[in-house]
């Protein structure tokens, strides 16, 4: 992969530093999904769980795809990711809401773990 | 008026932007709505297959034209205008609150012997329209702690749930960066009325109405 010309001598080519950045992208996406897992493992309630499903994996995710844009380098498949980036983003919220919305009205959450409950305040 | 529109969207001599309109325009303008979605899926479909190329665009537009047909959606109104220096503040900020919020939940994760506790709070937008609604709602989930429950579309009201509580500060903190990211997402593209609606202070949600029709 030696798409970049040298800038100075001794210093690393454009290709090598973004392959450098998209190693570091893959292992920091890979962690936090694993982050992300154990998280869905741990936490003690459907609501928490969807927390961890949310945030660090769709952040892995991102990162993973910015590693793999990052090695290829091609028009094409950084099209293909930049979509996938894209829907990763609107449909994870609304998945989560979904399953968190239908645990809270089929009396699956534990109130136990709650300290306010302002939905259930009103109904 | 500043000139920056989005989509080319013209403004006509009408200084009241909450006078109605008449039915050419509101004709004009869902046809004008359809032919971007139309657009916006034919360009998609052209991603998807990894190339541009006359069949693939003509089977985008034909692809696109049965989504529009069978499934219809209720039309969104989008009566504001794109802001770019509020819409990069938007997205900055959007992108520091996802890193926080991951690694904050991704600590809790790993940390041993560590029970969460979390609330549900009931949060009332000031924008009231689907748009900003579904925005919002899609924000705050990625955002630090917070996860949409239950969405009260009638009286734009978000059921939050909040993780890691550890007394009621969190609380008031989580509601405040809600009506921050509602703020700064109608900065960016809401209407002059929607603007004027955030200078008003926050109405906390009644206790007599709230729920009221459940």
């Amino acid at each position: 992969m030696n798409v970049g010309v040298v800038a100075a001598p001794g210093w690393p080519s454009v290709g090598v530093v973004a392959d450098w950045l998209g190693a570091g992208c893959l292992v920091a996406g890979g962690l936090l999904s694993l982050a992300a897992g154990i998280g869905v493992l741990r936490f003690p309630d459907v609501l928490d769980r969807m927390h961890a499903a949310t945030k660090p994996q769709v952040l892995g995710v991102l990162l993973l795809l910015a590693g793999v844009a990052l090695r290829l380098r091609t028009p094409d498949d950084v099209g293909m990711i930049m979509l996938v980036a894209v829907f990763q983003l609107a449909t994870a919220p609304v998945a989560a809401q979904m399953v968190g919305r239908a645990a809270y009205r089929s009396g699956r959450v534990d109130r136990s773990l709650l300290d306010a409950d302002e939905l259930a305040d009103g109904g | 008026m500043s000139g920056r529109a989005a989509g080319g969207r013209r403004r006509g001599p009408v200084a009241d932007p909450d006078a109605p309109v008449t039915r050419v325009r509101a004709r004009l303008g869902r046809w004008r709505d359809r032919l971007l979605t139309l657009a916006w899926m034919a360009l998609i479909w052209c991603l998807l297959w990894g190339r541009f190329s006359w069949g693939n665009l003509l089977g985008g537009l034909l692809v696109g034209g049965a989504v529009l047909l069978f499934f219809p959606l209720p039309p969104v109104t989008f009566g504001g205008r794109l802001r770019l220096w509020a819409l990069l503040e938007l997205a900055g900020r959007f992108v520091t609150e996802l890193v926080s919020a991951s690694i904050h939940v991704a600590r809790i994760a790993v940390q041993p012997g560590y029970r969460p506790r979390g609330a549900i709070i009931a949060v009332r937008l000031r924008v009231r329209t689907d748009l900003n609604l579904a925005l919002t709602a899609e924000a705050i989930s990625l955002v630090p702690g917070t996860l949409i429950v239950e969405v009260d579309r009638e009286r734009g009201v978000l059921y939050v749930h909040v993780l890691d509580v550890r007394g009621p500060e969190d609380l008031t903190g989580s509601r405040d960066r809600i009506l921050a990211t509602e703020a700064r997402i109608v900065r960016a593209i809401g209407s002059a009325a929607e603007l004027r609606l955030l200078a008003a202070p926050a109405a906390p949600v009644p206790p007599t109405e709230r729920g009221a029709d459940r």
